[in-house]
This record gives C-alpha cells, structure tokens and sequence, in this order.
C-alpha cells in the first residue's frame, strides 16, 4: 500500500512575529502505533503539531511526507483542543467530511449514522452540534476526523476540557482507532500517557529534549528535567 | 394561466408608464399640487389631448433646476423675476401666465401683533416683526418664499430676530411647523383651505393685490435635447389657455371657495 | 392621541377595502426595494465575506470606510444619483431619471454598505470559528466560502433584512430621484410625506402602519422560510 509515512521534519521551526515557538525540530515519524507528545504549557506541543499537519507553514526546515502534499493533506485529520462543531446537525458534522470529498449525499449519510452509533451519538442525529455537552461535542469531533479512515491523526489534547468519564470514552475510541490509524497526541495527562503512548515526545522549551519507547521513557528517564516533570516539579 | 397577467400588473409598476398615450414630465409647485387643483387638470388634459402628465413636485428653485437640466419637458411654477430670468437664459422659448391665485397671512386667532387691523400686506407683516411675534418662513427659494421676500421689502425691512424662523420646507411641512408653535406664516389661500391640520390658526389678513400671485407655464426649450416632448408640451399649453381650462379654474372650489383665477391671454 | 387612533382606523379601512391605489403603491415599495436589496445583496454580501476571509494591506481601511458609509444620508445619495442620472448628467442619455430604476439605484446604494458590513461581521465570527478545521480538511477555496454560506445564513438574512428595513423607509433619495409621480414612482414613504404636507395625518400615519406591516410580513416571512429549508435538508 502507498503510505503518507514516514514523516520526516528536518530543523523545521514555527515562528509569530520574530518570535520561535517549537524549533528547530529534527524528526521522524515511522507507521504504527502512538506518540503522544508530552511537556509543560507553552513547551511548544500544540505548535508542533500544527506545524506536522500543516495548519502552519515552516518559518524555516522542511516538513516532508512521504507523498506530494496534495495527497499527503487527504489522510490526515485533526482534533482540536477545543472542539469544532459546525453550526448544522450531528448528522451532517459527520458527514461533512465525506461530502466534501464528493461523496454521494447516501453514501455520506449511511457512512455518519454508521458512525454515529459506534460512538453512541445516534439518538442525537438531527440535534445542533453546537449545543450538545462538551464531552459529546468532541466524540463527536473525534468521530468526524475518523470517517475518512486517514492514515493519520493529530489530536491536540482532546481530553482538557472533558470529566474522568467522557475523558475514558475518547481514550477508548482512540485505543481501538489506533490500530488502523497512527496517531500523534498531545497531552498534560501522565495516566493518560501511559495508558496510550507507544513512543514519547518529551517537548522542553519549543525543542525535543528526550523522545523513545514509553516504557523505557516512563520508567527510567534519560534528563534530569524529564525526570523532574514526571514527579510533577515545575520547569523553569 | 392567471401568472401571465399577475407578471404583467407587477412588471407594469416596476416599469416607466408606457401607455398608449403620450407622456411628458412637468415640474409643479408643492402649492400647486396641494390646492388640489392638480387632480382635477390632469386627468382632463390627459382626457382631451392624450398627454399624460406626470407630474414631480418641488419648490420653485429646484423646478426651474429640473427644467434647466432639461429633466422636465416644462415647468409650472409662480416667481415672475425667476421666470424672466429663465426664458432670458434660453432655458424656455418663453413664458405662459395663465392664473393667479393669492396669498392670506395665517397667524394664531388670539392675533398678538393685530394683524387684522393692517390696512396693507406690507404693513400687516410690519406689525409682526414690531410684535416681535413667531413668524414661520418656507426658507426654501420656493415662489411663496420669494413673494414673502418681497413683502418684507416693501416694508422696508429686512427680518431677523429669534422670532423669525425660515424652516427650509414645502408649503405643507412650514403650516405644520407653525401650526406647531402658533406663529404667523405666509401660505397660499389654495393650500390653506386644503389643509386638515388646522387647528386654532386663521386667516388674519388678506385681499390686498400685492398678495397675487400669479402662475406661469414654461416649455423647456426643445433645443436641450431630442428627448424633449415639445409637441406634447405644446399641446398641453394650448389647452392651459382654453375656454375649457377657464372653466375648471374659475370652477374650482375648495370650502366653497374659489381659489384660483384664470387669466391667460386668449 | 386622536390622531393616533385615526391613523389606525384609516390603516385598517384601506387595507380592508383593498385600496387599488394603496395596492399600487404597495407593490411599487416592495418591487423597487426588492430589487435594490437583490442588487446590494449580490454586492454586499461576497463583500463581507471577502472582507472576513482574505487578509490583505488596506483591509482594515476597507473595514473602516465601508462603516462609515453606513452614515451616508440617503439625501445626499439620493442628490449625487440625481445628478448623475439627469439629462445634463454623465448618465443622462439613459433616460432613468423619474423612474423607478432610479429609484432601486439610489437605494441600492444607499443599502450596499449596511448590507456588507453586517454580513462581514457575521462571516468574520464564524470564519474565526471554522477557519482550522476547514483547512485541516483540505476544503477548496469555493468549499469554504459555500459552507460560510450555508452555516452562516442567519447572519446574511439579518443582513439582507437589515438593508431590507432601511430601503423601504427611506423617502429623502427616492422622493429626489423618483419624484413621487403618482402612478409611476409614487412609493409608501413619498405617499406619507406628501399627506403629511397636506396635514392629511391620519393617512400618512395609516400608510406608516402599512410599511411597518410590511416590512414585518417580509421579516417574519423570511425567518420561518429559513426554518422550513433547515428542516428539510436530510
């Protein structure tokens, strides 16, 4: 099968107004399994992820996937901290993705309700996505980026703003799409870390400072500083 | 099937008139169109000439600018020296007097400066100003604000004081003003007796001949441009000064009044 | 307060005795107004949202200008339509002056700008809003802008309903360019401060109840046709 992976960022810096905010980054991202990206607030996790999807360009570097960047844009999708809910039905945020791809109107819509009742949103199929609870609102926004099967997927810290109950929900679908789909996360979240993570991405001051397997990481760090974040210390 | 003629009304009412008939563009008076008198012209004119008038009604400075611009194919207005300088710019081949009417001066009925008991219309507005009593003026260039104008100059005055207010207004809009804040006010009788406003004001001097005030047709001349409907406003010349036109004017009554005086050369 | 209660009174006789002149008039309001609405909502609302969407130099400029042209008196608009169309005018040789095409030009005008402004401000909220997720889709540029449009179609009617308000009660600019020709250009507004001219209150204040019907009957009219077409989407 032709793969977007891996991707391969070589010095590529994210910069506003003169100012770096992840960078230089150098590296790679092979297929399979999960990275969750880990680090302080403003250590640069959701820039970096933005800069991999391509929300923003490289102030310098080079961001490459292993396809051109037309197709490459096509199998990936991306999960916001906040979530997105377009101002129509749940139904039709679900498949809105498909349709823009010009799928049939059918099509789209048996694939939405399809999704719909695996993430336990099909009683709620003609509500307004704007008004449902945040931890609806998200399932829903995971879902959406799930339904074109992308290779990839981003999902800056989909559980901030969510309870321990619907926190569990996401993790338990992330989990199950993680073995169709390689998935880059941020979080805040050591259990949650743990529990996901296959590979970490330890983010210090817009720059990768340690970065390995999970366990290895977890359970015996290289730095002194990533040794200080897991015991909860603030990083200077 | 009941679509087509539906179209056709609301397509009718967006669209110029485009009657059998011809049409030609006059501007008129507000004093003119609100006696009434209007009503009863045009739907003859249209009658026995086959011209349709439309007619657009402004004050005498912006109707002689519409003529001057050649916008109207003639004008109607009631401003002799304005009309004279007109004709002499080439603006119209010439001028048509064809009625008069006169003007009354209104005030409160308590009458604080005694107009009533003025002997002339120069001396009537003399007290007013002596009275230093509210006086509303059209302040808008217009034939009854020119002829008010010249009153105040007969009394060998000029007008100036909180007590004189130029409203910049139609003749309808300054009666209601006055009305308002019960202040004298130059108005012609033909608007007058039209007017439902009323409310305590009169009529506190009227009759003197400087008060006439006499009305005018004015062909724009056709050189202005091919657009200009001269035949139609020839034709509707000619029958401004015919025995027919005579007898709807002098047969004009408003409150049982007459209002209006023909008087055009026949 | 009498004379109040006999505007209402004469409001409600005309329209019960469907007044074919007041029907003439009526028609003539909303055919010119409609039409100056389509035409400023054709300008005014790609406008908006261009504004909302691109980011170029003079955009805050643009913003401003387009703001402050809200302020136009219709007078004014009304004036410099007039002079363009007169015979003497640039424009003279159409032959528009006194018809009710002038009249739709001046209000276009006069709406165009309330029309953008409005819906720029609707556009630009929701853009802010969409604006990751639909670049992370990969949406084409003609994508974004038709899902704007759609999601954003309360907004647009508020400001379609807005310049719609404004061109139905505007008398200064249709009264100069018009004319207030009975039977050709004689709209609801010039109608009302003609009989105010004639101290005829009671009319003009039914024709007011009239216009303010009016402009109800369309505002209520368009809110539930917007409901009806969400309904039926799927």
């Amino acid at each position: 099968m032709v793969t977007v992976l891996p991707l391969r960022l070589t010095g590529a810096t994210l910069a506003r107004r003169g100012r770096t905010l992840v960078g230089p980054i150098d590296l790679t991202l092979a297929a399979g399994g999960t990275t969750v990206v880990i680090g302080p607030n403003g250590s640069g996790k959701t820039s970096l992820l933005r800069l991999m999807h391509g929300l923003q360009r490289p102030a310098a570097g080079r961001v490459e996937w292993a396809l051109p960047d037309a197709s490459a844009r096509t199998r990936q999708s991306y999960v916001f901290q906040q979530p997105v809910a377009l101002r129509r039905s749940v139904l039709e945020n679900l498949a809105f993705p498909l349709r823009l791809r010009g799928v049939p109107r059918a099509r789209a819509r048996a694939a939405a309700e399809d999704a719909a009742r695996r993430v336990g949103l099909d009683d709620r199929l003609s509500q307004s996505a704007p008004s449902l609870s945040g931890g609806e609102m998200q399932r829903l926004a995971l879902a959406r980026a799930l339904i074109t099967d992308p290779e990839i997927l981003f999902a800056d810290e989909p559980c901030a703003a969510l309870d321990g109950a619907a926190t569990r929900r996401i993790e338990g679908m992330l989990l199950s799409a993680a073995a169709t789909t390689r998935i880059v996360m941020a979080t805040h979240d050591m259990g949650q870390a743990r529990r996901l993570a296959r590979e970490v991405i330890f983010l210090l001051h817009g720059r990768i400072h340690e970065s390995g397997p999970a366990d290895a990481f977890f359970d015996a760090p290289r730095t002194l500083e990533a040794r200080a974040f897991l015991n909860g210390d603030i990083l200077e | 099937m009941t679509r087509i003629p539906l179209l056709a009304a609301a397509l009718s009412i967006l669209l110029p008139i485009v009657a059998a008939a011809e049409t030609m563009k006059m501007a008129v008076t507000t004093s003119f169109q609100n006696s009434g008198l209007a009503e009863v012209l045009v739907p003859r004119i249209a009658e026995e000439t086959g011209v349709d008038v439309e007619l657009i009604v402004v004050g005498t400075g912006q109707a002689l600018r519409l003529g001057e611009a050649g916008d109207v194919d003639a004008v109607l207005v009631h401003s002799r020296a304005a009309e004279e300088a007109f004709v002499a710019a080439g603006h119209a081949t010439h001028r048509t007097p064809f009625m008069y009417n006169d003007f009354v001066v209104l005030g409160p009925v308590a009458d604080p400066a005694d107009v009533t008991g003025a002997g002339t219309a120069p001396e009537a507005m003399t007290r007013i100003a002596a009275a230093e009593a509210s006086f509303v003026s059209r302040g808008d260039d217009s034939g009854t604000h020119k002829a008010e104008l010249a009153l105040w100059e007969d009394a060998g005055m000029a007008p100036e004081g909180t007590w004189y207010r130029p409203v910049g207004a139609g003749m309808g809009a300054s009666l209601n003003t006055a009305v308002g804040m019960g202040a004298y006010i130059l108005s012609d009788r033909a608007t007058w007796l039209n007017f439902d406003n009323k409310a305590d004001m009169a009529i506190l001097f009227e009759g003197d001949p400087a008060l006439f005030n006499q009305y005018a047709y004015l062909p724009v001349n056709p050189a202005k441009g091919d657009h200009l409907k001269a035949d139609a406003a020839g034709s509707v010349e000619n029958w401004l000064v015919s025995a027919t036109a005579r007898d709807l004017i002098d047969g004009y009554r408003v409150g049982g009044e007459q209002v209006f005086t023909f008087n055009a050369e026949q | 307060m009498q004379d109040l209660l006999a505007g209402l009174g004469r409001a409600l006789h005309l329209i019960v005795t469907l007044d074919p002149e007041l029907i003439e008039i009526t028609l003539r309001s909303l055919g010119v107004t409609l039409t100056a609405l389509a035409i400023a909502c054709a300008i005014g609302l790609p406008l908006g949202g261009w504004l909302a969407v691109r980011r170029f130099r003079l955009r805050r400029a643009a913003i401003a200008a387009l703001n402050a042209l809200i302020g136009l008196p219709p007078v004014v608009v009304g004036l410099v339509v007039y002079l363009l169309l007169s015979r003497s005018g640039p424009l003279g040789v159409l032959g528009l002056l006194f018809t009710p095409a002038a009249m739709i030009a001046a209000q276009a005008v006069i709406i165009t700008p309330l029309v953008a402004s409005i819906a720029h401000q609707a556009m630009r909220d929701l853009w802010a809003d969409y604006h990751d997720l639909l670049i992370s889709m990969n949406a084409t540029r003609w994508q974004r802008i038709a899902t704007l449009l759609i999601d954003g179609r309360r907004g647009l009617l508020t400001a379609a309903l807005a310049g719609f308000g404004r061109a139905i009660g505007e008398v200064g600019a249709v009264m100069i360019v018009g004319g207030n020709i009975e039977g050709a250009t004689r709209v609801l507004t010039t109608a009302i401060a003609l009989e105010t001219g004639r101290g005829d209150f009671a009319l003009a204040l039914g024709l007011g109840v009239i216009l303010i019907g009016l402009s109800l009957a369309v505002s209520v009219a368009s809110h539930w046709a917007l409901r009806t077409e969400r309904r039926g989407r799927w």
